[in-house]
């Protein structure tokens, strides 16, 4: 491991000891907040008995189809939208502008058309994520230098064989970074959604621990989701380093 | 000279060839090049300098079938160039064109893989392209992981590994400082001597222009035309050490008296342009 990471590790151990000891002398009331070690059991029991299950697999699942989704519309509407200057000048304004809008105002009107379902979480998720791929691939394609056009046509390339083999490896850093945030995004507005009004799902566990003041239950199931999220992330950002140094980016 | 004398012959010819850029939100239009007359002869080593703007890139673009003239006819080989880059014609740019996301190797193969070769072949070229442009030990390196002189010699092996047979340079050593650039010169007249290709370099050194060239074109300032093509008479076998030559200093000082009255015509246009 290297320094940098010895001295997070440090932090993040730092911090739990501390929670840790704060809430074994009672300088924490333990109902507000229960010692990390005691999350950390509470958690394993709850895992053990596969009563999560199905919550898990339900909201990774709506999770990945809202990233995947995202990614691939978003990539879609961002080429297109980069191939109509008039049209990305028309959509410029709202793009700089949609993450100061809480979109989450629109949750209750996605559940009054589509119903208490998959659905409206989906597209709460989807509407979260896409607009962070739409902007990362039109960076990406901005930042394509012009001289791979030229390079493209010295080798008789036609346009799908030049976007494909030059233009986007070209964008490829961008177009991570726009996945990258899009996951964030998505894990973010599909666990909120839950919490507030789902029939099911981890954010909807959370939320019911919450409701009972089972403080064990509730902060187990919050550190699940945070290891998960953290994990995702972390594996994401290992991934981009990696690809980054190769290609002499310095680090993301 | 009696054996280059058997070889020549038009190799790319330019006739009476303009490029006009077009009016743009309310800005005039703009006469970059022309009339321009050149024959590049099969195997000779052309290069052209002349002032900032003058359309020395417009010239080599025109040329690759990379912009179409406003006016007059370009042909390669007899063939008239059209929107194409024809077969045959490679172009290594000034700007940085190596694909980081590739090997050294991968780099170098890619216009082979493109055109569907089979393995054995781009191998064989491949390597003996990098082992050429003394990238062999780097072959399996991206292009992050060298310098700016490595780099650019990745582009020619990329070009190189095609086997064109007129080359057209666009200050290719522009980004490197002067001692490398003279090496990477000899490198360039051994890879010319090599493949026997015709060479077109743009360049706005004059001791390069004249160190690695058979005939120099100079251009005037905007819209660039020829004022003058000079002969250098360097044998084929030259290398940097000609630099000391008594003859090179009078060529390049021969290249400057065409050139100073051009270049301060290009700044008193470009001081126009700025008030």
């Amino acid at each position: 491991m290297t320094r940098a990471g010895w001295i997070r590790l440090a932090v993040l151990a730092g911090a739990a000891g501390a929670l840790e000891l704060a809430c074994r002398t009672g300088l924490i009331d333990r109902h507000i907040i229960v010692a990390p070690s005691e999350m950390v059991g509470a958690l394993f029991a709850i895992l053990a008995s596969g009563s999560i299950n199905g919550d898990i697999i339900r909201t990774l699942g709506i999770i990945v189809a809202a990233v995947v989704l995202s990614v691939i519309f978003g990539f879609g509407l961002g080429v297109l939208i980069h191939a109509l200057p008039r049209l990305r000048e028309a959509l410029d304004p709202f793009f700089a502008t949609y993450y100061a809008v809480p979109i989450f105002i629109f949750y209750p009107v996605l559940i009054a058309i589509f119903g208490l379902s998959l659905v409206p979480i989906l597209l709460i998720g989807v509407a979260t994520a896409i607009v962070a791929m739409i902007i990362a691939t039109l960076n990406g394609l901005d930042r394509v230098p012009r001289v791979l056009t030229k390079v493209a046509r010295v080798h008789r390339m036609g346009p799908l064989a030049a976007a494909v083999r030059l233009k986007l490896p070209a964008a490829a850093p961008h177009l991570f970074t726009g996945v990258k945030l899009s996951v964030s995004y998505g894990f973010i507005a599909v666990i909120a959604a839950e919490f507030i009004l789902a029939p099911a799902g981890l954010g909807r566990d959370i939320a019911d621990a919450y409701a009972d003041f089972n403080n064990r239950r509730m902060y187990a199931l919050m550190l699940f989701v945070l290891v998960i999220a953290t994990l995702v992330n972390m594996l994401l950002h290992a991934w981009d380093l990696r690809w980054a140094e190769r290609r002499g980016r310095g680090r993301p | 000279m009696s054996d280059r004398g058997e070889r020549e012959g038009a190799h790319a010819r330019l006739s009476g060839v303009t490029r006009v850029f077009a009016a743009v939100a309310g800005h005039a239009s703009v006469q970059a090049l022309g009339p321009v007359d050149l024959e590049l002869r099969s195997g000779e080593f052309f290069a052209v300098v002349g002032p900032s703007g003058c359309g020395k890139t417009t010239l080599l673009e025109v040329l690759a079938g990379l912009q179409r003239p406003t006016a007059g006819t370009v042909t390669f080989e007899h063939q008239a160039v059209g929107d194409e880059v024809p077969e045959g014609i490679g172009v290594v740019f000034q700007e940085d064109a190596s694909f980081p996301w590739l090997t050294v190797w991968d780099n170098a193969a890619f216009g082979l893989r493109r055109q569907g070769a089979p393995g054995a072949e781009v191998a064989r070229r491949v390597n003996d392209a990098l082992a050429f442009m003394g990238l062999k030990d780097f072959a399996r390196a991206y292009p992050a992981q060298l310098s700016g002189g490595m780099r650019q010699r990745v582009c020619i092996a990329r070009t190189l590994v095609l086997q064109p047979r007129l080359i057209l340079l666009d200050e290719p050593f522009g980004a490197l400082d002067a001692q490398t650039r003279l090496l990477m010169g000899e490198e360039l007249l051994r890879l010319w001597r090599r493949t026997g290709a015709t060479v077109l370099l743009i360049t706005h050194a004059l001791d390069e222009a004249a160190m690695l060239s058979d005939r120099i074109g100079v251009m005037s300032a905007r819209p660039g035309r020829f004022i003058e093509i000079v002969e250098t008479g360097w044998p084929r076998e030259r290398d940097s050490t000609i630099v000391g030559e008594a003859a090179f200093g009078a060529l390049t000082g021969r290249l400057w008296d065409h050139l100073r009255g051009e270049s301060i015509k290009a700044l008193g246009h470009s001081g126009m342009a700025a008030a």
